[in-house]
């Protein structure tokens, strides 16, 4: 199970990365939404990996990591996908408005040099 | 009255800068975008009461005796390393009275116009204001990071406000930038908590200091990638590339907000590098170093010569003031690097002072950038002036003469262009250092400390200066110089050039927020003494951790207003 979730988190975030390299605002968006799922897995492995175990108390049972699984991190991921999801929504919006005022794709808002000595 | 005060208001006040920001924002959206008068007044009643807050804050925990100088407020009243706890400190109330202040100066500013150029201003200010407030309050490091988007998701709106294509092209890479960074701080946040399994600082300063030594790497690999969260928001070089471009291509009151906010980031590293990592023997007898401590020197000494370089390249006065918030950082950062007491001290001083010159700077050169305007547009108005110049014939014998043959004597300066250029040359005084004004003192308090660690007129044979430091002074003296070159040279274009213009209309209300920056910086200047006596009192309290911890662990929540008997009872099935 760990080597599973570490070769998710690796490829995720290797993926991520590459993407964030890119020179096309797409593509970084696409970056930085794939590192941002590899950081909330990383997040959520923290806090040791168990199966089948809940994070909330039940009676009878007592209040250990051996019985429970830890809910710090859960917690954590939560606060975690809910700033991600709003931040890579603005960063959406600005890429949208910078494809309509420049209209390209490009992450400097132009081709590059030559070109746009061309455009002009 | 004031025991009064002093044992059930001010404990609760610790909450208030954060709160105050938030209502205000919380009302000004439920006002509605027609109604700008109201949020206008709003925003700067909320500003003016922060920075009254922040004052009584800052007054209170520096009347409490000794180093426990602390007020620890449980916001959620949970047990201290469970629930969110926030720290009034020497070094957070200085923090939030800054904030206050350029905070407080930047929304006058926006009033003259910049408030009409977008919708949401001044909701988006005061959630700016309750990011920064928050993160140098809250003693929690996943509270830091939430405290860190807030101020990020304003200041994303704010840069974006006025829009045009140059600041939509700033703003995008600003962004991106910035979600890596939040990626990074959360990592380094996971790692940490892995290690310690706490997420209250004090908690985990306490349990660092017993982690096995198995475990040091992972813990130094999570303070490692948190540093580098903090490094990218305090623009060390090489992480600064995204600083100039977004804060030149800002509307004048949100760059001068934002002089606070690379702050932000140095505060984050003051912070929990002199909690994680305190001055003292290892286990095996040798001196502690801070982990990354000469990443911190030699990063912040590159920082420094690379603000110095680029100011000096920089061929526009907007430019040029994101320049020199980089010389700041890079000073800031490697005085944090050195790691003593004494030159934190002089650190903070130097913050304050730094701060408060560049963001008057950075309003002032929007109106410089005015008057240029001005300048260009009369230019095109006028284009048969040509044919009409007066011959030089008909002027009397003996009268100086300007480059275009114009006589000089009895030419009035208006008084808007005196106003521009002694503040510019007040600004140009305190952002490179030259007496009488706080940047001189700050710089003389960090040099003095760097060059005698014992203090002023002790005898300093006793630890050779180490070649950090020489290059620290080599490079504080030559960054001065280059920025008097960089700011006389944009001094003489804008202020000497033919005065051919007509002066530039200027308000009252855009001249009255550099006029309160400016004074800050005399206020400091003047009592230069007890701001100096604070910032080594908060220096001493950051570098002896220990009471930080203990007043951050020993903190009980408030038992619950029942009557005792109750309490006896068990938990209800």
């Amino acid at each position: 199970m760990e080597i599973v979730l570490a070769l998710a988190i690796g490829v995720l975030g290797g993926a991520g990365v590459w993407l964030l390299l890119r020179p096309r605002t797409f593509q970084v968006l696409m970056g930085l939404s794939l590192l941002s799922y590899a950081v909330n897995l990383f997040i959520f492995a923290t806090g040791s990996l168990s199966i089948g175990e809940e994070p909330i108390v039940r009676q009878g049972l007592t209040a250990n990591l051996e019985n429970y699984t830890d809910p710090m991190p859960q917690a954590l991921v939560l606060t975690a996908i809910v700033i991600g999801f709003a931040t890579t929504a603005l960063f959406l919006v600005v890429l949208l408005a910078s494809r309509g005022l420049s209209g390209t794709d490009h992450v400097d808002g132009r081709e590059n040099d030559e070109q746009e000595g061309g455009a002009r | 009255m004031t025991a009064w005060i002093d044992a059930v208001l001010m404990p609760h006040l610790v909450i208030a800068p954060i709160l105050l920001p938030m209502l205000t924002a919380a009302l000004m959206l439920l006002l509605g975008e027609k109604r700008r008068k109201s949020k206008a007044a709003l925003n700067i009643l909320s500003c003016l009461a922060g920075l009254g807050i922040a004052l009584a804050l800052l007054l209170w925990v520096d009347a409490q005796p000794g180093p426990l100088a602390y007020g620890v407020y449980l916001p959620s009243n949970w047990p201290v390393p469970y629930g969110i706890v926030l720290v009034a400190d020497r070094l957070s109330s200085l923090l939030l009275l800054l904030a206050a202040g350029v905070g407080l100066a930047a929304a006058l500013f926006a009033l003259a116009r910049w408030h009409r150029a977008g919708v949401h201003f001044h909701p988006l200010f005061q959630i700016q204001l309750m990011g920064l407030n928050g993160a140098f309050l809250t003693g929690d490091l996943f509270n830091l990071f939430v405290f860190f988007e807030v101020m990020l998701v304003a200041s994303y709106g704010l840069l974006l406000h006025g829009s045009g294509r140059a600041r939509v092209g700033a703003g995008l890479h600003y962004i991106a930038i910035n979600l890596l960074a939040s990626s990074l701080f959360l990592l380094g946040t996971a790692l940490l908590y892995g290690v310690t399994g706490t997420l209250n600082m004090a908690d985990m300063a306490h349990k660092l200091a017993q982690i096995p030594s198995a475990d040091r790497g992972l813990m130094h690999a999570g303070a490692a990638l948190l540093g580098m969260a903090f490094l990218i928001k305090a623009a060390m070089w090489p992480l600064s590339f995204w600083l100039v471009p977004a804060y030149s291509a800002a509307s004048a009151p949100v760059a001068a907000l934002f002089a606070i906010m690379t702050k932000v980031g140095l505060y984050a590293v003051l912070r929990l590098w002199t909690l994680f990592f305190p001055a003292g023997l290892g286990p095996d007898g040798a001196a502690l170093l801070p982990f990354g401590g000469p990443v911190l020197v030699w990063g912040g000494l590159a920082t420094l010569a690379f603000g110095a370089i680029g100011a000096l390249a920089s061929q526009h006065p907007g430019r040029l003031a994101a320049y020199s918030i980089i010389v700041s950082a890079g000073t800031l950062l490697t005085a944090v690097g050195m790691h003593q007491t004494s030159v934190t001290g002089g650190a903070l001083f130097y913050l304050l002072s730094s701060t408060l010159a560049v963001s008057a700077l950075f309003l002032l050169v929007e109106l410089i950038e005015r008057s240029r305007e001005v300048e260009d547009e009369a230019m095109l108005a006028r284009p048969e002036d040509d044919d009409l110049l007066d011959l030089p014939g008909a002027m009397p014998e003996g009268v100086n003469l300007d480059d275009e043959e114009q006589a000089l004597i009895g030419r009035a300066i208006p008084a808007a262009m005196a106003f521009l250029g002694l503040s510019f040359i007040v600004c140009t005084l305190l952002v490179t250092g030259l007496p009488p004004l706080s940047g001189f003192v700050a710089k003389f308090a960090l040099l003095s400390a760097l060059l005698n660690p014992a203090g002023l007129g002790a005898a300093s044979a006793a630890a050779p200066i180490g070649a950090s430091a020489w290059t620290l002074l080599a490079l504080l003296i030559g960054s001065g110089l280059a920025a008097t070159i960089a700011l006389s040279r944009i001094g003489i274009r804008y202020f000497w050039a033919p005065q051919q213009r007509p002066a530039p209309k200027l308000r009252v209300i855009e001249c009255l927020p550099i006029l309160l920056l400016l004074a800050g910086c005399a206020v400091l200047a003047w009592q230069a003494g007890p701001v100096l006596r604070y910032t080594d009192a908060a220096a001493a309290a950051l570098h002896g951790p220990r009471a930080y911890i203990e007043a951050v662990l020993s903190t009980q929540p408030v038992p619950p207003p029942r009557a005792p008997q109750q309490q006896q009872q068990g938990p209800t099935p």
